[in-house]
């Protein structure tokens, strides 16, 4: 039955081959999932999820002499500078209790925020190969960078006990407390991460403009200084400035990590209803994150 | 036409494509985007970007496929093939018409889930994992999939990063891992060309076995002689339309005499 066909100018859907199609229990391709589906799917990829986070991580320095060390020298050596310019220099530790733990913490739990987000702009768009190959829930590319990060911020973590017991700090029952912060804040990033990389696939523009944005908002999450300190000389006239920078979500899991590692960083520094307010970011950003996402799921990879 | 003949006999069909055209948008087309200037003002006029081209790649193509046939996609190049394929696995969007399917049809090719900076071990289990694979599963065709690609059989080159391959060794190897699972429907595209004429011989024989439990395979592939060999079905496709739906052996013969007249 050879069939030569003209070019058809109106391809109307046809009922007799839908009905084919049902007869047959065939489904329409390229369709989005619900969500319930959509997240099973999601479940049974976890092991891809991790494996791939492992794999990149363990690709990142796999040419450098010094290998994985690397994960772990990189944020000190960023801290170091950190303490050189703000701490000797420019003095904003004056007034600040434990400024060498204060910073360290601030910078390794602002790396593991700011980190996410950059790279979850670039999560979908620099995978497009890979999305255009094969099917598999789009989401999984965001997590997993999250996931990757998150790896990396436990080896920092682990330094990070280190350098607070180097520091003068002792082992309390409130380090407990950086579990649940630890956690909320993952969530958070993989949230943000997510809608970055919806953004980001659409517009891959975004990711240039990225390091400014996030920039500003590390000079503004009190990474390097006590909120507190730097606006007691009211410069800043309004309390609601103060109130806004405190509340702002990576400020608040800083606080939160400070207030569990560090003995002088005491509940009076931290905002009120501070951990109604941690868990409603994670919330916020991870369910708000993941509906918006899986919303262009079929989208993702192309034009 | 062949959707009349096809409702009327009793094989199952496993992708229904009904009248479907696709068209992609493509940035960075055109020599030159103009200036930073130019580019500025694009974007507070929202005029669309003169480097933006929109291509018309797959125009009204209907067809039925069915449980155990094996389909070569035959045209010259940028006919629209490997785009009839992506939309077929879910992964184009059809402008026009609709595309139904058994199960979830997947292109053969986890390429770009593989890195090069680690093992081939590892990479085995990634792509594994990256098609859905369960860890069980990997675990059980791992030696399988070793043996097939030939990889060790000069040396342990599995423990080595992929990086250290060369380039015969590393497509032998993705063609192993991405040919190690069963799939309802199977896309090819252009995958055969790879290897040495034994692992060719092999690959030949593992998509036989794929297309008796796949229900269907679909193979792009510029070499006649292949789709010759390896299909019983033949779709040609020029310039994004469908010109000839047959057995293979016909359609070949008019797509060379096609050629040969140009």
């Amino acid at each position: 039955m050879t069939t030569a066909t003209a070019p058809k100018t109106a391809p109307a859907p046809s009922a007799e081959l839908a009905q084919l199609a049902a007869a047959h229990g065939l489904t329409l391709s390229g369709a989005r999932p619900t969500l319930p589906r959509y997240i099973a799917e999601l479940w049974n990829r976890r092991h891809f999820v991790t494996a791939y986070a492992t794999a990149r991580m363990q690709a990142t320095y796999s040419s450098a002499k010094l290998g994985q060390l690397w994960h772990l020298v990189t944020p000190l050596l960023n801290a170091a500078v950190y303490y050189f310019i703000f701490g000797i220099v420019m003095k904003a530790s004056n007034g600040v209790p434990d400024y060498v733990p204060f910073l360290i913490t601030g910078i390794f739990v602002w790396d593991f925020i700011g980190s996410s987000i950059n790279a979850g702009t670039r999560a979908v768009h620099s995978n497009r190969g890979l999305v255009r190959a094969l099917h598999f829930p789009r989401a999984s590319l965001p997590i997993s960078t999250v996931v990757q990060l998150f790896q990396q911020l436990l080896v920092t973590m682990g330094a990070l006990v280190v350098l607070l017991l180097a520091f003068g700090q002792r082992p309390a029952w409130s380090w407990f407390l950086a579990v649940p912060t630890l956690l909320l804040m993952a969530v958070f990033a993989a949230g943000c991460a997510m809608v970055m990389a919806r953004i980001g696939s659409k517009s891959p523009d975004v990711s240039q403009l990225m390091p400014f944005v996030l920039r500003t908002w590390m000079y503004s999450s009190g990474v390097m200084w006590s909120i507190d300190q730097m606006l007691k000389s009211d410069h800043l006239p309004h309390h609601w400035v103060l109130m806004l920078l405190k509340l702002n979500p990576a400020a608040v899991y800083i606080d939160l990590m400070r207030f569990a590692l560090i003995d002088s960083f005491g509940a009076h520094s931290l905002p009120p209803h501070v951990w109604p307010l941690a868990i409603g970011w994670a919330l916020l950003a991870g369910v708000g994150g993941f509906i918006w996402f899986w919303k262009a799921e079929e989208e993702y990879g192309r034009g | 036409m062949a959707d009349t003949a096809t409702t009327t006999d009793t094989r199952v069909p496993t992708v229904i494509a009904d009248g479907v055209h696709v068209i992609y948008k493509v940035h960075g087309a055109g020599a030159r985007k103009g200036g930073a200037t130019a580019a500025l003002s694009r974007v507070f006029s929202r005029r669309p970007s003169p480097g933006m081209k929109e291509v018309h790649a797959v125009k009204g193509v209907t067809f039925t496929a069915h449980k155990g046939e094996a389909i070569g996609l035959i045209g010259s190049n940028g006919s629209g093939k490997s785009t009839l394929l992506a939309a077929i696995a879910g992964l184009q969007p059809v402008a026009r018409g609709r595309i139904y399917s058994h199960g979830q049809p997947s292109l053969l090719g986890v390429n770009a889930a593989l890195m090069n900076d680690l093992t081939g071990e590892r990479n085995v289990v990634l792509g594994g994992l990256a098609m859905g694979m369960s860890k069980q599963q990997i675990r059980e065709r791992y030696q399988g999939i070793v043996d097939f690609s030939g990889i060790n059989e000069k040396d342990d080159f599995i423990s080595l990063p992929m990086r250290t391959y060369s380039s015969g060794m590393g497509a032998r190897l993705r063609f192993s891992i991405a040919a190690a699972k069963d799939h309802d429907v199977l896309m090819i595209d252009e995958a055969l060309a790879t290897g040495d004429a034994a692992f060719q011989r092999r690959s030949q024989a593992r998509i036989e076995e794929l297309r008796e439990h796949a229900g269907t395979v679909f193979l792009v592939s510029h070499s006649i002689n292949t789709v010759r060999e390896t299909c019983d079905r033949a779709i040609w496709l020029e310039a994004g339309v469908l010109r000839m739906d047959g057995p293979s052996a016909e359609v070949c013969d008019a797509y060379e005499a096609f050629t040969a007249g140009r």
